[in-house]
């Protein structure tokens, strides 16, 4: 048996259906995960980091509280519903997000793998990005460094529009990341300023997967929300 | 022949169209360059495929598929397909999970993936 067996999920085919209360619940029961390669926009390497400089915690223990209080260091508007053990391999966490003015957006993720330093999504059909997400911490130098990364593909066209539409781009996407790396930072008593470095691996689109737009989880969100408010007078 | 403290990258060329790249010990971020100097030896002018051999692989995480993903994209860049072998059933398993089996194909041994390449 390999070392890194328990650290992984098992292959799931589909995701199957979980209830988290108080969580809009949909476009993930049955969805495939969605991996880079069958996204759709130009592929970015995006890693944000910042440096606890003067805390005195350990990188495990960092990836500890972020396992079992993600959702607490996401901005406002955007929620994520775990299983109260939080993060392990296996687990599904329902996102619902939000950008003023919209109706909420019901997507989610798998956790694909989890160790005393890390941790990874991969996110299912419709959601905007497809790819590995790595949440990590290391030490450097007496510091301990918390890191975000992302291999990710826009999934569908819609969604590569919005990605490079200025403002909502930054705001669906990085800002979410550098905002939560702040928040975490601030957990453990530190100010500090994030870093990012974002890299275009590869700035063809794949047409091929246009057709993902069909699974969108923010249109197919934006198509039922009526409904939703219709079944709740 | 490319080191890390945790791994060792073997690169060779099979013929002149397909290079072999043999991967022991772990595979993590960290491997990025000792992963990619392989690549880039085991590569020739004519080479149209490598194949990652895996038999020796003791340990991957998140951030090894993150690598293997990279090196997908540099090779699909230069047109060359990327095969795997040596999988075991955990590692095929994590193929699997994070979808990287459809884009790179599986063979039981080296020989049949070269073979596969001339296909």
């Amino acid at each position: 048996m390999s070392r890194d067996s328990g650290n992984w999920a098992k292959p799931t085919g589909r995701l199957g259906a979980v209830d988290r209360a108080g969580a809009l619940n949909a476009n993930v029961a049955g969805r495939r995960i969605n991996a880079a390669n069958g996204g759709f926009g130009r592929l970015f390497q995006k890693t944000f980091s910042v440096r606890l400089e003067g805390a005195s915690v350990t990188p495990q223990e960092v990836i500890q509280t972020w396992k079992t209080r993600f959702g607490e260091f996401w901005p406002k508007g955007q929620r994520m519903f775990l299983p109260a053990s939080g993060i392990a391999p296996g687990e599904i966490g329902l996102i619902n997000g939000s950008i003023p003015g919209t109706p909420t957006m019901a997507t989610g993720v798998l956790v694909i793998y989890a160790d005393d330093e890390s941790f990874s999504f991969m996110s299912p059909e419709g959601h905007p990005f497809a790819g590995p997400l790595t949440f990590s911490a290391a030490a450097d130098g007496g510091t301990t460094v918390v890191q975000v990364q992302e291999l990710t593909r826009a999934s569908d066209p819609f969604w590569e529009l919005a990605m490079m539409t200025p403002v909502i781009g930054e705001r669906m996407q990085n800002d979410i990341w550098r905002q939560t790396l702040r928040s975490l930072a601030a957990h453990f008593g530190v100010d500090a300023a994030v870093e990012s470095k974002i890299v275009c691996v590869d700035k063809r689109r794949q047409w091929r997967n246009a057709k993902n737009i069909w699974q969108n989880a923010g249109i197919r969100s934006g198509l039922s929300a009526p409904l939703r408010l219709l079944r709740r007078r | 022949m490319a080191e890390t403290p945790t791994s060792t990258m073997q690169a060779r060329q099979a013929d002149a169209t397909v290079g072999v790249v043999e991967i022991r010990g772990e595979i993590t971020a960290a491997s990025e360059k000792p992963l990619m100097q392989a690549y880039a030896e085991a590569c020739g002018e004519e080479t149209r495929a490598v194949v990652l051999d895996f038999s020796g692989l003791e340990y991957m995480n998140s951030g090894g598929i993150g690598l293997l993903v990279t090196l997908l994209v540099r090779a699909n860049r230069q047109k060359q397909k990327l095969l795997a072998t040596g999988l075991n059933e955990h590692y095929r398993q994590i193929f699997e999970l994070t979808r990287l089996d459809e884009a790179i194909a599986i063979f039981g041994d080296v020989d049949a993936a070269v073979a596969a390449a001339h296909g």
